[in-house]
């Protein structure tokens, strides 16, 4: 059921994340890394294998990312990888690192995450404009955040959403971001100021949306003989999903993500997970966008169908609510560099199972959580279900 | 974010920095030109759009009437069977109006940009274009009917955009 | 449907296209101190790791090896040797150069890495040849590997 080895999770770091840092992205991989090995209480020659997930080279501006990034990821003469499904990448990369455990090949693989966005200027949105159709799609003008404003608007009209409602994860997530040492943009903001804010592509507003950033996480995976050594906690990844769906992104109905429901099933199943919000008790569904929080909680069985802006009013996904979501403060409060905002949840589950999220933990001394990213065009889900 | 980590590594540094020699950088920009292939199904599109139709490829096993057409059917993993015309007119699936360019700079007039789902083409089968003739982008509604508004023939170049747009229809 | 066979792909149906992009890359936090040294001082600095004592050139961070934070940083001097070299006689476009260039790897004693470089006031080279840095004079220096004009025969 877990594969030849049960495989756990260690140690974990995480960097600043902000809008510009000074660092390369081998100086954050190297940091985050570094990090996760303490906290592991382990060193570098106690890592059998090392996988990266990084997103488009074209937001570093270093074609073969992987190969630029690998001795800060501490891979130098280690067999190493490069994982890459946009911007599923950050919770595919541990699912990667299980795997090279869970086969037996390996006992340890430290996983590290990097983006530095701010490379590419005026805007990284732009290096965006080449993963369009280039013959059908790219003519019209075709923009990043056009693909986002036509599935929340597909999204709200299918369940009769209100704005109001889906702000209320902008603001969730931004005041949860506070308690947050690494956050780009804590906040305390109203609903009224994510609807007055800057129409970008309606319906997406300017406080609607995550900011681009710089930031690199790492944790270090371990075999249960190994984790019995090293440590009294380990987490454990109990579960793994992952799915894509259609290339042809104008053909699926864009109010579910039905790619995310099958890679949930998938990591439920593993965990033996059969009543999904009674049995998780923190998650950190991909917030890139605000809707998106509640997309994926759909997608990730955690409510039905358009329930969960009802669930986010009625402030059951609140810190101290019965499903607390993105007490990180997610990707609207903490920053979304790419790959590693991914990752950094995946870290948040991590301590929240630990009992060291300090101000963000979650009461209720929590024992399962789930972490979801969700990348490519529109289509990728990677799922990751811990224990303690 | 653990409370066992006193100090997160990153220096912060402005984007004003950059301009301001605060921070040590390179610049680099770079040479990239690219001839984008068609390929076999879009070329036929593209040459049937030149006439102004819109063809589509078909599905024997699954049934599908599939637009842009494909050469094969990614369902049923075969080789799509037969060529179909489908109309020009269709229904909003989905809209957005864009007040910001790709490079993220804001628009003066915005754009509206939608999928749409095409008569005679299988259900789910969409394509997206832009939206003009709608008069306050406002009343824009999922499920309006949209019509194809061509480029005169002389002007056509056999590509997506011999369809300027579509525009808003009465039912 | 048969493949067709088309060996010029303009002559197949295409649309013209380009990945605008441009980019800022910051030095780091290594880079920028070594960059530094070279445009204030004329110097050409390592990074000493604490552990296995390798001092990489340029210099870096972290040890790629130990994993360590390097923070001492000594001088290699001026002078290296030539530890492999190309010539080229076509620019990055394909167009053939006026004059060939010497383009080497040039390795620092005792250092670990080095710098990729030109080669000048020469045109003879071998693998093993004693090298020299020739800076820009301080006025013309921006903190880039080009502030070192090019290396230069030692005599
Ligand atoms: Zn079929
Ligand atoms: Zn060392």
């Amino acid at each position: 059921m877990f594969g030849k080895k049960r495989v756990a999770i260690v140690g974990a770091g995480v960097t600043l994340f902000r809008r510009n840092l000074k660092e390369t992205g081998k100086e954050l991989s190297f940091h985050a890394a570094k990090m996760a090995l303490e906290q592991a209480g382990m060193e570098l020659r106690d890592i059998q294998s090392v996988v990266m997930g990084t997103a488009p080279d074209a937001f570093d501006g270093v074609h073969m990312k992987g190969e630029y990034l690998a001795d800060g990821a501490g891979a130098y003469h280690k067999p190493y990888t490069r994982v890459f499904v946009g911007g599923g990448t950050g919770v595919f990369a541990p699912l990667a690192g299980w795997w090279h455990v869970a086969s037996g090949k390996f006992d340890t693989c430290l996983v590290v995450c990097e983006e530095k966005m701010s490379s590419c200027y005026p805007h990284p949105q732009y290096a965006f404009t080449t993963i369009f159709d280039p013959i059908l799609e790219r003519p019209i003008g075709m923009n990043l955040i056009w693909i986002f404003a036509l599935e929340m608007n597909r999204y709200m009209h299918k369940h009769n959403i209100k704005k109001e409602d889906i702000a209320l994860v902008s603001v969730k997530n931004k005041r949860n971001a506070l308690d947050n040492p690494i956050a780009q943009l804590a906040a305390n903001i109203t609903v009224e100021d994510v609807l007055n804010s800057e129409i970008m592509a309606w319906p997406v507003q300017r406080l609607d949306v995550s900011p681009t950033s710089d930031g690199a996480a790492a944790a270090v995976l371990v075999s249960e003989d190994i984790a019995k050594e090293v440590t009294d906690n380990p987490v454990w990844i109990d579960g793994v999903g992952w799915c894509i769906d259609s290339t042809y992104w104008t053909d699926r109905d864009l109010y579910y993500p039905d790619y995310v429901e099958y890679a949930a099933r998938m990591a439920y199943k593993m965990a033996g997970i059969k009543n999904p919000p009674k049995e998780i008790d923190v998650a950190e569904p991909y917030d890139p966008f605000d809707y998106k929080e509640l997309h994926h909680m759909e997608g990730l069985l955690l409510c039905k169908k358009g329930e969960a802006p009802k669930l986010t009013r009625e402030g059951v996904t609140q810190r101290d609510g019965d499903l607390p979501t993105c007490p990180s403060g997610g990707l609207l409060g903490c920053g979304n560099p790419i790959a590693a905002a991914g990752m950094m949840k995946v870290c948040e589950i991590f301590w929240q199972l630990r009992g060291e999220a300090g101000k963000r933990q979650v009461p209720g001394d929590p024992r399962t959580g789930v972490a979801q990213a969700w990348g490519d065009l529109m289509q990728y889900g990677s799922v990751i279900v811990l224990r303690r | 974010m653990s409370v066992k980590i006193k100090h997160y590594p990153g220096e912060e540094v402005e984007t004003k920095d950059f301009r301001e020699g605060k921070v040590l950088f390179e610049s680099f920009r770079p040479k990239a030109k690219y001839a984008w292939s068609a390929g076999i199904a879009i070329s036929r599109f593209l040459e049937e759009l030149k006439n102004g139709r819109i063809i589509a490829t078909t599905c024997s096993k699954c049934g599908r009437i599939m637009v842009p057409p494909r050469i094969y059917c990614e369902k049923c993993f075969k080789p799509t069977d037969g060529w179909t015309y489908v109309k020009d007119t269709g229904v909003i699936n989905t809209f957005s109006v864009s007040f910001i360019a790709a490079d993220a700079s804001r628009l003066k007039e915005p754009i509206v940009v939608a999928i749409i789902n095409l008569d005679g083409a299988s259900e789910g089968m969409g394509i997206v274009h832009r939206i003009e003739e709608y008069g306050d982008w406002r009343e824009i509604k999922i499920g309006m009917r949209v019509k194809a508004v061509w480029k005169p023939p002389e002007e056509r170049t056999g590509a997506i955009t011999d369809i300027k747009y579509f525009k808003l229809v009465k039912e | 449907m048969s493949l067709e066979k088309i060996t010029n792909l303009f002559d197949a149906r295409h649309w013209i296209g380009h990945m605008e992009a441009d980019y800022r890359y910051t030095l780091g936090i290594a880079g920028e101190r070594f960059f530094k040294e070279i445009k204030e001082n004329a110097r050409i600095m390592g990074a000493k790791c604490p552990k296995c004592g390798v001092v990489f050139v340029p210099p870096r961070l972290y040890c790629e090896k130990c994993f360590m934070k390097l923070e001492e940083w000594v001088d290699v001097g001026k002078r290296g040797e030539v530890y492999t070299y190309t010539i080229a006689t076509i620019d990055i476009d394909g167009k053939k150069l006026e004059k060939p260039q010497i383009y080497a790897l040039i390795k620092f004693e005792g250092a670990h890495g080095g710098l990729i470089h030109k080669i000048g006031e020469t045109e003879n080279v071998y693998i093993g040849m004693k090298v020299e840095a020739v800076f820009k004079p301080p006025s013309e220096r921006k903190a880039s590997i080009n502030d070192i004009a090019y290396f230069k025969p030692v005599k």
